[in-house]
């Protein structure tokens, strides 16, 4: 991991230690070229995405599996899922460490940028002529300053099935 | 939780299962002292606690069934009634004690139902009066010698001589008696009741005698048995079973970091870290295989609550049935135990239901009135086998073919060409029931295909073999552990993965050049292995690995197996079917621990899961299953049936037919099973000898010869050429191509005028010639066969008759040409398989014999067809190369109507119509 990411944990663990009723911590991601938060209860770890095997013949937004510490994880690519063109092989992906259903997934991202403490009440529903796709992993968009900030749903995120009928 | 309750729910829960089964077995034996005393025992010791842990649910309950056992245990009678109320008493405390667990406190509720219905008993015992009448009472011959001692009247049923209650209490166990013997006594019930009363005054008089002694006994035989316990208590101690999980999670990483460190070391030539890795790669093997050990359970916990299901099932059928288990002592993984005990207890009562017939109807058929369900479990290569058995009448075929068309499950159309074997799979079908009715037990169509699922989850498999009117077999195969697995690591599309050991059964190394090449026929690749064509996969296409192939730094694109010209063919086998899965490389064997894949992968079932390997990198596990499936449909459909014997059912026979062209003109055919190999010679090596063409093959010279004379071979490139051979002779026939292989029936419209052509028949809707190979064969030696000539007799009758020898070449070279002249033919490999086809109710015309046969001889296996009235006037010729005058002296004795040597092919349609004639069987 680069100086980036450790930044970003280290942040995480301060964090962590003040949180406000009123606020919840969100881990912000880059795909494509929207924002994203991930509330930082979901998140395990931020790992780069290393030796991956591909899985023949599973559905294209999952991009294979790798091995973090002694733990399958299966690696699931956020661009795909959300309909946009997949990057290029060799660029290097980092991937947000989270758990459901007691298996371990990596969601693969474009990026990785700080962590932001938001106000619950700030939260707006998301607009209704949002591509489905989009609309199905979206809990919700966050107004910054300079930007939008999409709160994505990591469980929506998983679930495959309603990802091929949306499509 | 409080621990006293934990350990008080443990204990309880066991003994209340011991209880069970051995009431069950008590029922059966009423005599028996100590059964009798260890249930007593344990429901005492029930209500003991539970009246200390204040829970007076439960111990009213536990004292109601105590007095009444009490009774039993005092010398009155057992009824099944009093065994079937405390049955359900049991169970109640078993809820109470479910609910117990879950909230931690006694559930409040009104058990004043069955415990007056334990008190009527008990008072009812003590009157001497069975409230019901039926018994299952003690032997019938209770009527034995009457004692010394006074006694005014004929023992009576559930009575004994004192005499044979010392006895009983001298042994340490009762005598097991016959189910069976029981119900003979239910026909004295009736009349017993009322004597009993009249008798009551002097009975308890001779009760209080030998109850003195029981209760001695009894006492004694209760201070034995503590102490017995106690040694057998101290080898074993009791482990909660979250803490074997975790050592087992644990000693898997520790396999695998052992595997990385070993992975590490290997590099290094030479390092100080070799021989203590060593030592520890060896004590992590040693404790690998102990902590397996500790997860093994004998099957017999799961056939536990068997005998008290079959009970019951039997008293709510009203079937008489008999349980056999063998081989509970067979170990297995904890985890897969747990995952069979309800699929097992599915068929069981399956076997029950549906399979065994009222004892009427088995008296009826022949049979004995009281069925049985055997279950067997045993080691088998790395697996556990277990099959169910029952005695019944088998599964009904018609019932099987009407319910599946009228569920939707598949048309008539395409039953029609299942075999009775295939049809009975169907009921692994989902959404399938041959039930009439939906009964409690079983029935509503959720039932095998769950069963099936359930075993192929964790890599089983599941099959069966049934027989009208005998009974049907369920035969259960599963992995002995799922854990850690030997695998073959292997490489294809530039990807690597592992395959089970247990699923290899060959390695062949495939070379463009080599005797192994992987060969086409009409693009579906096969590969010769000994004397079978086998299908092959590559698995680089399966995966789609080709699509995306990267050029690599000089710009290369990767060759796909195909492509290649070395490759390796993994042979596997699933079911009876064997099939080649080819990939690019095969590393080596390593241990694997199997992790299961994630869920959103499950459903991709050419994979059964992932692994880590030695170096960190994950790779997944291919599932033969997966693989077997999507191979071509003909491997399909093999997998489907079970073992399958070398013969052709009457009629239905399709042979595999070899399409080529020669000479223009219609398409040419061959039975396939007759070509030994497909080659295809250069132009440069063809020689001349003696005016005729001919090739070096193999180090001797084979002959080539055109199928007709309008042929014109090729003048450059490559000739292909059918080869036949047989005893160390080959031939070479010219062709100018081969079109396909197809399965078709070979029915054959008689002869053409051309020699070398046996006939026409109709393949694909087109007229096809079929070839005579002896024709060809003839040309090429001329001392192959005796000439052909003159013509084939035209039968004009459809006989049928059976072909039995053990030469495939000489069966395949004989049927079309006995099918040619009018006959319809079956054949079968050797004696064993023709005495098959007689007791599963074939009939022939005629039977036609080789002598010279590994195992039965001809001239043997003429006497046992004489001898025995299913084909003892079928008229059988014997065919064969032997034809001394002692010979056919012997084959006259034995019963053979005429013998003809096996090269005269000619003399035998002639002999077969002949004998037909003369035997005055023209149909």
């Amino acid at each position: 991991m680069n100086s980036n990411e450790n930044q970003v944990l280290t942040e995480l663990q301060h964090d962590m230690v003040h949180l406000d009723g009123n606020l919840i911590e969100y881990i912000t991601v880059y795909v494509g070229d929207q924002l994203f938060g991930i509330p930082v209860t979901v998140v395990q770890d931020v790992f780069e995405v290393q030796s991956l095997t591909t899985v023949p013949m599973s559905a294209p937004e999952v991009r294979g599996v790798l091995n973090l510490r002694g733990r399958i994880v299966t690696a699931i690519d956020m661009r795909i899922r959300l309909g946009l063109p997949t990057m290029e092989e060799d660029a290097s992906r980092m991937a947000v460490g989270i758990e459901e259903g007691g298996e371990a997934f990596g969601l693969m991202v474009d990026s990785v940028g700080e962590v932001l403490s938001l106000s619950a009440q700030d939260v707006e529903r998301s607009p209704a002529n949002l591509d489905p796709r989009w609309q199905q992993v979206s809990s919700g968009v966050h107004r910054l300053e300079n930007d939008l900030m999409v709160v994505l749903d990591v469980s929506k995120s998983l679930d495959m099935q309603n990802a091929s009928a949306a499509a | 939780m409080d621990d006293l309750l934990r350990e008080f729910l443990t204990e309880t829960f066991e003994s209340l299962d011991v209880v069970d089964v051995e009431l069950v077995k008590f029922e059966q034996d009423p005599n028996n002292e100590a059964i009798l005393s260890n249930i007593f025992r344990l429901v005492h010791t029930i209500k003991g606690t539970c009246g200390f842990l204040g829970l007076p649910r439960l111990e009213a309950l536990a004292h109601a069934a105590e007095t009444l056992m009490g009774k039993y245990r005092d010398g009155a009678e057992v009824t099944g009634d009093g065994v079937t109320i405390i049955l359900h008493t049991l169970d109640r405390i078993k809820e109470i004690l479910g609910e117990l667990e879950a909230t931690e406190a006694e559930p409040s509720g009104d058990d004043s139902d069955l415990i007056e219905q334990l008190e009527a008993f008990s008072i009812a015992a003590e009157g001497g009066d069975a409230p019901a009448a039926e018994t299952a009472a003690a032997p019938a011959e209770a009527d034995a010698p009457i004692e010394v001692a006074p006694l005014e009247r004929e023992l009576k049923p559930g009575e004994v001589s004192l005499d044979d209650l010392e006895r009983a209490f001298q042994e340490a166990a009762g005598p097991e008696d016959e189910a069976a013997g029981d119900h003979a006594a239910d026909a004295v019930a009736e009349e017993a009741t009322p004597q009993e009363a009249a008798a009551a005054e002097p009975a308890p008089k001779k009760e209080a005698k030998p109850k003195a002694k029981p209760a001695a006994k009894a006492v004694a035989k209760n201070e034995d048995a503590p102490a017995r316990e106690s040694s057998v208590a101290n080898q074993s101690i009791r482990v909660n079973v979250d803490t074997l999980e975790n050592l087992m999670t644990m000693v898997s990483e520790l396999v695998l970091s052992r595997n990385q460190l070993l992975e590490m070391v290997r590099r290094l030539d030479d390092s100080e870290f070799k021989v203590p890795l060593q030592r520890l790669s060896n004590v992590t093997a040693e404790l690998q295989e102990a902590v397996m050990k500790t997860r093994m359970q004998p099957i017999g916990n799961a056939w536990q609550k068997l005998p008290r299901i079959i009970r019951d099932l039997s008293n709510e059928l009203g079937k008489k049935i008999d349980l056999n288990m063998e081989g509970a002592e067979t170990e297995l993984d904890r985890q897969v135990l747990d995952l069979i005990k309800d699929p097992l207890t599915h068929m069981v009562r399956n076997s029950a239901d549906h399979g065994l017939e009222m004892p009427d109807a088995r008296l009826a058929a022949g049979k004995s009135e009281t069925g049985s369900v055997t279950l067997r479990a045993f080691h088998e290569g790395g697996h556990i086998i277990i099959q169910i058995e029952d005695d019944g009448h088998g599964l009904n075929t018609d019932r099987i073919r009407e319910k599946v068309i009228e569920n939707g499950i598949a048309t008539a159309a395409e039953l029609e060409e299942k075999t009775e074997a295939q049809i009975h799979k169907y009921i692994f079908a989902a959404g399938f029931s041959t039930a009439a009715a939906v009964t409690n037990v079983s029935g509503r169509g959720v039932g095998m295909d769950v069963v099936r699922t359930n075993i192929e989850l964790i890599g089983g498999h599941v099959d069966l073999v049934s027989v009208a009117g005998k009974g049907t077999t369920f035969t259960i195969k599963i992995p002995l552990t799922l854990a850690i697995v030997s695998s073959l690591i292997v490489e294809s599309g530039a990807q690597r993965f592992a395959i089970p050991q247990l699923a290899v059964v060959e390695l062949v190394r495939a070379k463009a050049d080599s005797e192994a090449r992987i060969e086409k026929i009409n693009d579906t690749p096969v590969l010769r292995l000994r004397s079978k064509l086998l299908p092959l996969v590559y698995l680089d296409e399966l995966l789609l690995l080709n699509k995306n192939r990267k050029p690599d730094e000089d710009g290369n694109v990767p060759l796909s197996t195909q492509e290649r010209s070395e490759s390796f063919v993994i042979v596997s086998q699933v079911g009876s079917a064997q099939f080649g899965i080819v990939v690019d490389t095969v590393f080596d064997t390593e241990e694997i621990v199997v992790k299961p894949s994630a869920s959103m992968l499950r459903d991709i079932n050419l994979f059964s899961g992932n692994t880590i390997l030695g170096d960190g990198s994950v790779i997944m596990i291919i599932d033969p299953n997966g693989i077997a499936q999507c191979v071509s449909r003909e491997v399909a459909a093999q997998l489907e049936d079970g073992p399958e014997l070398d013969t052709h059912l009457m009629g239905d026979e399709k042979t595999s037919l070899l399409i080529f062209r020669a000479g223009g003109g219609e398409p040419k055919a061959v039975p396939l099973s007759l070509v030994t190999r497909l080659e295809e010679v250069a132009i440069d090596e063809i020689e001349m000898s003696d005016h005729k063409p001919v090739v070096q093959y193999r180090g001797k010279l084979m002959p080539l010869q055109k199928v007709s004379p309008e042929q014109e071979m090729v003048t450059e490139g490559r000739q292909p050429i059918l080869v036949f051979t047989d005893d160390g002779r080959s031939m070479g026939l010219v062709v100018d191509e081969i079109v396909d292989v197809i399965e078709a029936q070979l029915d054959m419209d008689i002869t053409s005028e051309s020699p070398g052509m046996l006939g026409s028949a109709i393949v694909r809707e087109k007229a096809t010639e079929i070839i005579d190979v002896g024709h060809f064969l003839t040309l090429a030696f001329e001392d192959w066969f005796a000439r052909a000539d003159g013509d084939r007799a035209d039968v004009p009758t459809s006989n049928r008759l059976l072909l039995v020898d053990d030469s495939p070449f000489f069966r395949n070279m004989l049927a079309p040409l006995l099918n040619a002249a009018g006959y319809r033919v079956t054949t079968a490999a050797d004696p064993h398989d023709a005495f098959q086809l007689r007791d599963a109710g074939a009939k022939f015309d005629i039977i036609v014999s080789d002598i010279e046969m590994p195992g039965m001889d001809g001239f043997d296996f003429a006497e046992a067809v004489k001898s025995d009235s299913a084909w003892g006037s079928t008229p059988i010729v014997a065919m064969s190369s032997r034809t001394s005058r002692e010979d056919i002296e012997r084959g006259h004795q034995v019963g053979f109507s005429d013998y003809v040597a096996k090269t005269d092919r000619d003399g035998l349609i002639d002999v077969l119509r002949d004998t037909l004639q003369s035997e005055g069987t023209a149909a």
